[in-house]
């Protein structure tokens, strides 16, 4: 990837190989702040999964991307251009689809494509480069700051106000006519959803990085579908690995001084393998 | 003399450049078992989302029970959806779609009361012994019984039933009309049921409205269902041999 190998690779901690207490005191914003997205990830992930959204998230990652490279060029905070930038993204993805009648894998391909050649555009027109381009690909844990982890913690909130919508997409996601015939408003719901995806991403594209936050999604819910016979256990479930794995993965990241976002996938995906054989072996019906 | 449950008057729909329904006029009396028979593309699903409130017409007028579909109260209203539209793998039960039919939304947690309504519904419709088994494990009859335990949880004035019979075998199907009939009778709805089976809508049906685009016929069964109506619309009226057939020697 022709971004990455313009950037100078910067070390993640600096501080390996053992971690001693002063690099748990620079690793505690990262911790938490990778367990509260975790939480807010792994929540949204089941009806992410169940209604086979994951390229839409993969395709707000890319748009995401586009909207931190407009933050680096307008030399302010990233997060908060790349918040309205990827909320639109996802609005005009959802509208597009439900007025043109293309189907919603090609207009997030076009989306993506397009924010994704703006991104490059906004960075190239930057003078000199940014090495906050390789945090938001890779994850980076020297990156995260104070106001990542009050962002976190606000959409923890926010998603815990969501929660009495939780029967309502359920519903919409197992049927979305039969919600419909009782008047569920499940188009407005459907931009609910993508807009509370859009702001996981943004806010998780530090800890995670873009190029792995799809999978970050995704990995748990699935884990957690496989291992559920009710829509409620997947998603206690899926919340149990979601907070559980990016603790694990950033710990392990420590040793070799990895970038956080690979080893937090890596632990999901033996997570996912383990369930794939649980069930396989049949001690989960 | 009370107003119809369902008035239909000149409604015509066109979606995109397709003239899914023209001009289709009917009314069917509170407590009237209406069959809609047609051929594929006739326009049935289409007359089905303007009666249920998700399709407004282009022209015409619709009322149901004296009310614009789309403001009907949801409890008015059992829909009892073809099976094709849900989403198998969801990782649900029977009796948490039971009680989608009370609560309208999917239950975090079922309530007394809700569970107590819910698994008499089942048992109404034969199924309670499959309360707490997955919905992906459920056969496509048991299925069909478990969303009609859906329905009348709610103890709904309409029943709107999409091609109940698909998927089902002929005791199933039989079983499925006999739970219909004897709701029926004992509330006094109305039910609406787009079918393929002519012989189900003859027997079980008070009016049948047989639909190409346009109305082609409203009224009795066996007005209806006649081999002439059923042959100008479908080009087709029963299953007839192309050859005389004799078993093959043993």
């Amino acid at each position: 990837m022709f971004l990455v190998t313009r950037a100078i690779k910067p070390r993640h901690t600096g501080l390996h190989p053992m971690p001693d207490s002063f690099t748990w005191e620079i690793m505690g914003l990262g911790f938490v702040a990778a367990i509260l997205v975790g939480f807010v990830a792994s929540y949204f992930g089941v009806f992410i999964v169940q209604r086979r959204m994951a390229f839409l998230g993969s395709g707000l990652a890319h748009a995401a991307f586009g909207g931190v490279a407009l933050g680096i060029l307008l030399d302010t905070q990233p997060l908060f251009v790349a918040l309205p930038f990827t909320i639109s993204v996802a609005i005009a993805i959802i509208w597009v689809r439900d007025h043109t009648g293309l189907a919603e894998d090609t207009v997030i391909g076009v989306m993506f494509s397009v924010a994704m050649a703006l991104g490059v555009v906004f960075l190239f027109l930057k003078e000199g480069f940014s090495g906050d381009a390789y945090t938001y690909l890779f994850g980076s844990v020297l990156a995260v700051s104070m106001t990542d982890v009050v962002l976190a913690g606000c959409m923890v909130a926010a998603t815990l106000c969501t929660f009495p919508l939780w029967g309502a997409w359920a519903y919409a996601t197992f049927d979305r006519d039969l919600a419909r015939t009782d008047r569920l408003r499940v188009v407005w719901h459907d931009y609910v959803l993508a807009c509370a995806m859009s702001i996981v991403i943004v806010v998780s594209m530090k800890i995670v990085g873009m190029v792995l936050i799809a999978a970050f999604l995704v990995l748990p819910a699935a884990t957690a579908r496989m291992l559920s016979q009710s829509f409620r256990q997947m998603t206690l479930i899926s919340i149990a690995i979601g907070v559980t794995t990016p603790a694990i993965g950033m710990y392990l990241s420590l040793f070799p001084d990895l970038p956080p976002g690979a080893p937090i996938i890596l632990v999901q995906s033996a997570m996912f393998v383990a369930a794939l054989v649980v069930r396989k072996q049949g001690m989960i019906k | 003399m009370s107003a119809p449950a369902i008035r239909v008057q000149r409604v015509s729909v066109r979606l995109g450049d397709y003239e899914a329904l023209r001009g289709v006029s009917f009314e069917a009396p509170e407590g009237a078992f209406v069959a809609v028979i047609g051929p594929n593309g006739a326009g049935k699903t289409t007359l089905l989302n303007v009666l249920l409130g998700l399709q407004r017409p282009d022209q015409g007028v619709v009322e149901v029970f004296g009310m614009d579909p789309a403001k009907l109260p949801p409890d008015t209203l059992g829909y009892i959806p073809q099976l094709k539209t849900l989403d198998r793998s969801f990782p649900g039960l029977a009796i948490e779609l039971v009680v989608t039919g009370r609560r309208r939304s999917w239950p975090w947690r079922i309530s007394a009361a809700d569970r107590a309504a819910a698994l008499h519904a089942l048992e109404l419709t034969g199924v309670a012994r499959l309360a707490s088994r997955p919905i992906a494990r459920l056969s496509g009859g048991e299925l069909q019984r478990v969303y009609l335990a859906r329905s009348l949880v709610r103890n709904p004035k309409l029943l709107v039933l999409d091609e109940p019979g698909a998927g089902m075998d002929i005791g199933a199907e039989a079983e499925m009309y006999h739970l219909i009939d004897h709701y029926q009778t004992a509330s006094k709805a109305t039910v609406l049921m787009i079918t393929h089976d002519w012989e189900g809508a003859r027997v079980h049906a008070t009016h049948v409205l047989l639909m190409d685009r346009g109305l082609a016929a409203f009224g009795a069964p066996a007005e209806v269902a006649r081999e002439d109506r059923l042959l100008n619309v479908f080009g087709y009226a029963g299953h007839q041999a192309s050859t005389h057939r004799t078993p093959p020697d043993a």
